[in-house]
């Protein structure tokens, strides 16, 4: 079970409280992960990565176990602790004013 | 009694207000979308329950909303937004080449006959429609595809579409314009447009009267005269008699002819509302007063409308789609701010109150009048 703590914009766009949780069979990296996220949660799809293309968007980071995965190559694995669980991975709106 | 319903698009979020005929006492429903913004929020004349919003931010990008109850709940339908075919390039504010790349949906205009059909104006510079009710959105490729395409630069705000007028009964004809490119026309239903904008003239252009590129920021028509259209260029207040293929200019005694909306009164053809802003550096009402002007003989000749109007100290915008009219017997006319205030007058124009003053900054003011 994979754990995604996205940002409050999302979870109201998702209509969910807290983390969300993932099961995911095979590879678990960023790629696999919005996969499933966006499966589970049609509405999201454009908002984390471009519809088409995949690329994330500019103003989104990841991060996971102390460490920013933003530019990790998509299908590179996540972390062992992600991947059972331990450690959420966080969808993050990177910071600004406005 | 028949009442009105104003939806407001903001910095932060959208708000529906709603009064009965007397638009006196006002209900404040919002921020619909909180924290995000909405560009424009626009209600189906064939169903006035139905409304679409335009809802976006840098990070997350576009959605979509839909409301089947007048602005009650809602839920996001399609967003994308995808180019027909090989997208190419349009100009950059410097002359460069730089591919057309979606960003938002500025304008959302929902079809005078059919809750499903809505035409959406977006940037970079495209037309698109959906007849699904929201769920799929198609370009209209002609327009870009119009030979100028290539030569389209952004304005200030980035090059958007983000006026679609509808003739009253012929289907076939729209007439949309873009910041900095002008105004187009269709008459055979979006196949192939023209750029219809002689007479404009701008400075910033290399040729004055260029075939396009001027920087038009509204246009407005009376459904009673589909061939008589109203235009707030960047500088200039423009009159077309011919449904665009001629314009001459009308701002007359205007104490400046910078500003960004225009609307026309519901019942009076010839009664025409801009507001004078001091220039394209100083986005502020002359003298910090805020005044909306008034034509009665359709331009030319206009007379400030001040009363309830802030006087002193204002210094506030009035933004290309935050101006609209009711169509009640006694013409309302409604406007907002980017200093979050949203004013009505409830008798064209002779008097002014806010209906709120502390919204975010306002980017769209659209008026149902209901039965």
């Amino acid at each position: 079970m994979i754990r995604v703590k996205l940002p409050t914009h999302l979870r109201r766009l998702a209509r969910v409280d807290g983390e969300v949780e993932l099961d995911i069979d095979g590879e678990v990296s960023m790629s696999s992960v919005l996969d499933a996220l966006e499966s589970q949660y049609p509405v999201l799809r454009g908002t984390i990565r471009d519809q088409h293309t995949g690329e994330r968007r500019a103003f989104v980071r990841y991060f996971a176990c102390e460490r920013d995965l933003s530019r990790e190559p998509p299908d590179t694995p996540l972390p062992k602790q992600v991947m059972v669980g331990e450690e959420p991975l966080l969808i993050v709106g990177a910071m600004a004013g406005g | 009694m028949s009442g009105v319903r104003v939806l407001v698009g903001t910095r932060k979020g959208a708000f529906v207000l709603t009064s009965d005929g007397k638009r006196k006492d006002w209900d404040v429903s919002g921020p619909h979308f909180g924290g995000w913004e909405v560009y424009h929020v626009a209600g189906s004349p064939a169903e006035p329950d139905r409304l679409y919003a335009s809802q976006s931010t840098a990070w997350f990008g576009q959605l979509i909303q839909r409301s089947d109850d007048g602005g009650k709940t809602w839920e996001p339908v399609g967003k994308d937004f995808t180019y027909e075919g090989d997208a190419g390039t349009h100009q950059y504010y410097d002359g460069s080449e730089v591919p057309w790349k979606f960003t938002r949906v500025w304008h959302l205009e929902p079809s005078l006959t059919d809750p499903d059909t809505v035409y959406a104006g977006i940037e970079d510079a495209g037309l698109f429609r959906t007849v699904d009710g929201g769920q799929t959105w198609q370009e209209l490729p002609g327009l870009r595809a119009h030979g100028s395409g290539p030569q389209w630069q952004p304005g200030a705000g980035g090059l958007c579409l983000h006026t679609i007028i509808q003739h009253p009964t012929n289907t076939d004809r729209l007439t949309i314009a873009i910041s900095a490119a002008g105004a187009f026309r269709t008459d055979d239903g979006g196949r192939t447009w023209q750029a219809i904008n002689r007479g404009l003239k701008s400075d910033g252009i290399p040729d004055q009267d260029a075939e396009v590129g001027h920087c038009v920021h509204r246009i407005a028509m009376h459904p009673s005269r589909p061939d008589v259209l109203f235009m707030q260029k960047h500088w200039d207040v423009m009159r077309s008699d011919d449904a665009g293929d001629n314009w001459y200019e009308i701002s007359g005694d205007l104490p400046t002819d910078f500003g960004f909306p225009i609307a026309v009164h519901a019942h009076e053809p010839d009664i025409v509302y801009v507001v004078p802003i001091t220039s394209d550096s100083l986005h502020y009402p002359p003298e910090g007063r805020l005044r909306v002007y008034r034509s009665r003989t359709g331009g030319n000749e206009w007379e400030p409308l001040t009363n309830g109007l802030p006087q002193r100290d204002c210094y506030v915008n009035v933004l290309r789609d935050a101006m609209a009219v009711d169509t009640l017997d006694e013409c309302g006319v409604y406007f907002g701010t980017t200093g979050g205030q949203v004013y009505a007058s409830p008798d064209a124009g002779d008097t002014w109150a806010p209906i709120v003053s502390n919204l975010p900054s306002v980017l769209s003011v659209e008026v149902q009048t209901l039965p």
